[in-house]
């Protein structure tokens, strides 16, 4: 890890904040030992070694908990169209249905259409646990609208738990009101501590009535996000940062950036893979700057793992999206279908709902813990990859052919860790395989030894095996985790008895086109 | 003595209209327009104009040359 650190990026610390308020850090950030396997509170299976009172504020939260995304869902409402600061690899010009990506979304509300549409999704989708406000541009340069949405939820549905995502550059002016709305997560985008850096990611930031660019600008920003995240913390606030990975610009420098903010309390961060296609007409993608491989990614989270917590199951969602991570219902939910819809806001049914969620997780935690018993003992230096098709409820229940994405866990001695997904275009459209697309779905999981799935032609199932994918449907309908150390434990024993040899997989690619959604 | 926003580039993000220190800009049919009889060029109130300064697209909130230069009261 000292070695991906680099020296140039120190300058953007002040030395002795970092150390006061590294003991704030000390209790809120959540250990990890890092290593494979190892139970950590943003992607971990449990609670594992987080302190109760923030379990509990997480436990519900699909974005915060890579356990809880399998059960809960969450919602965005699009409130807040203004943005303070330019960001290179953002574009709010571009808008599309069939997109999933931050800042898109499909129409903006007042916040009194976003309160009837909290409503009507939470009737319709009791495991709807979260209201997030994330943009499309940046809810605290539009504070008016962000509050008056919070207020209004928290009178009709105050069962709800609000959050939201901020660049920070306001963030330390309204800290007080985040607090007094009883908002316990909020999300900071920083992408840097150094201004040098920060230069060639924002070309302007407006702040008190001015215009700033350049290294004064980055500067700015820099200060008042790093404020605005001691500030929160203070509060018992929980923070996650994002941080977006844009190779030659701040990929090494991120490992600095977790650093300053894991010692300012920050309690979990998401490295996501610069979107820069070309067709998005953003800065970066004009000028051709690439984005990271899904390799790439992998090992900047796993240098920083051991600084804290890490987040791998982020889906960079839609500012308007609704449901669970990975599966948008947005488009059922549009102004004019909630404005027909006859609401039914049943807190009873909704908590029933959740009970029965509740039984789900512990049978699936149970049955990891049991299979993980058979792993007890092996001995191997042996880490592979597998991707599972899934669509929620931790179980292996998609069609290979229907997969929008699938799940990569690490298998190893120690059990299987969710590391990630990747996203694919359907491969099979109106009832029949596409040779094109079954190529890019291979290119999505080329570094995983097995795909797990609940079904899988013929056809697929041959070129899975040309390409040295396993496919695995014997473990239909089961629980990922359980399976997948089971699965693994089987190909340890034939490795042992020289059945089959062990062979290290390539580099995968990160997708990223729109998402076609199938009708 | 105004600015103008150039409706085609204009992408309605609203970012511009609370900044205005005369509450000259409003919503009009999906875009944001500036109200002549009100915009100063914030002259008086800040150092550049406010909704230039904040739009994220370039050359949207721009000097309308049919009305003359606003001069502040001698």
């Amino acid at each position: 890890m000292s070695a991906s650190a680099q020296p140039e990026a120190a300058s953007g610390q002040g030395p002795n904040i970092a150390d006061v308020m590294q003991t704030i850090a000390e209790h809120k950030g959540c250990g990890t030992s890092g290593g494979s396997g190892k139970a950590s509170c943003g992607s971990g299976a449990g609670q594992g070694d987080l302190p109760t009172e923030i379990w509990e504020k997480v436990k519900n939260h699909p974005c915060y908990s890579e356990e809880a995304h399998h059960h809960y869902a969450r919602m965005h409402v699009a409130v807040a169209p203004a943005c303070n600061i330019q960001c290179n690899y953002c574009n709010r010009k571009y808008d599309c249905a069939n997109e999933s990506r931050p800042g898109v979304v499909s129409e903006k509300l007042t916040p009194e259409q976003a309160a009837k549409k909290v409503l009507a999704v939470a009737s319709t989708i009791p495991q709807m646990t979260v209201l997030g406000i994330a943009g499309p541009g940046d809810p605290l340069a539009n504070p008016e609208k962000t509050f008056k949405t919070f207020e209004l939820i928290a009178k009709t549905a105050p069962d709800i738990k609000l959050c939201l995502s901020t660049n920070g550059l306001a963030l330390p002016d309204h800290v007080d009101t985040i607090a007094g709305f009883n908002v316990d997560h909020v999300t900071i985008t920083i992408n840097m501590v150094d201004p040098e850096v920060g230069a060639k990611i924002y070309p302007w930031v407006f702040w008190k009535h001015k215009r700033y660019t350049g290294i004064e600008a980055a500067k700015l920003l820099t200060d008042r996000q790093l404020l605005g995240l001691e500030m929160l913390t203070e509060r018992g606030i929980l923070c996650k940062v994002n941080s977006v990975m844009i190779p030659g610009v701040n990929d090494q420098h991120l490992v600095e950036v977790n650093k300053a903010v894991k010692s300012r309390g920050a309690f979990l961060h998401n490295i996501m893979p610069l979107i820069s296609a070309p067709e998005h007409g953003t800065v970066f993608g004009l000028t051709g700057q690439r984005g990271p491989t899904a390799q790439e990614l992998k090992a900047l989270q796993d240098s920083c793992e051991g600084e804290m917590n890490m987040m791998r199951h982020c889906r960079q969602c839609r500012a308007d999206a609704v449901g669970l991570l990975g599966e948008d219902r947005s488009a059922e939910f549009t102004t004019d279908k909630i404005m027909a819809m006859e609401v039914n806001y049943d807190l009873d049914t909704r908590k029933a709902y959740q009970a029965k969620v509740e039984e789900e997780r512990v049978a699936k935690v149970a049955a990891k813990q049991q299979e993980l018993e058979t792993l007890a003992g092996e001995m191997s230096d042996i880490k592979l990859l597998v991707a599972v098709a899934t669509k929620g409820s931790g179980l292996i229940n998609e069609h290979f052919g229907h997969a929008k994405e699938f799940q990569v866990y690490e298998l190893s001695t120690a059990g299987a860790k969710f590391v990630g997904h990747r996203r694919v275009d359907l491969y099979c459209q109106g009832g029949y395989g596409d040779e094109d697309s079954l190529e890019t779905v291979i290119r999505a999981i080329n570094d995983c030894h097995a795909v797990f799935v609940a079904k899988i032609g013929g056809c697929p199932k041959a070129d899975l095996l040309k390409a040295g994918i396993e496919p695995v449907d014997q473990f239909a309908h089961e629980f990922i985790e359980k399976s997948a150390i089971s699965w693994f434990k089987a190909y340890l024993d034939k490795v042992n008895v020289g059945e089959i040899e062990h062979v290290e997989r390539g580099d995968a690619e990160i997708r990223q086109g729109a998402l076609i959604t199938a009708a | 003595m105004t600015l103008k926003i150039i409706s085609s580039q204009c992408t309605s993000c609203s970012a511009c209209e609370p900044e205005c220190p005369n509450v000259a800009i409003s919503e009009k049919n999906g875009t944001f327009v500036i109200d002549p009889k009100k915009c100063t060029e914030c002259i008086g109130h800040f150092d550049s104009p406010q909704c230039a300064a904040v739009c994220p697209v370039d050359n949207t909130c721009v000097i309308d040359p049919a009305f003359p230069r606003y001069q502040p009261p001698a």
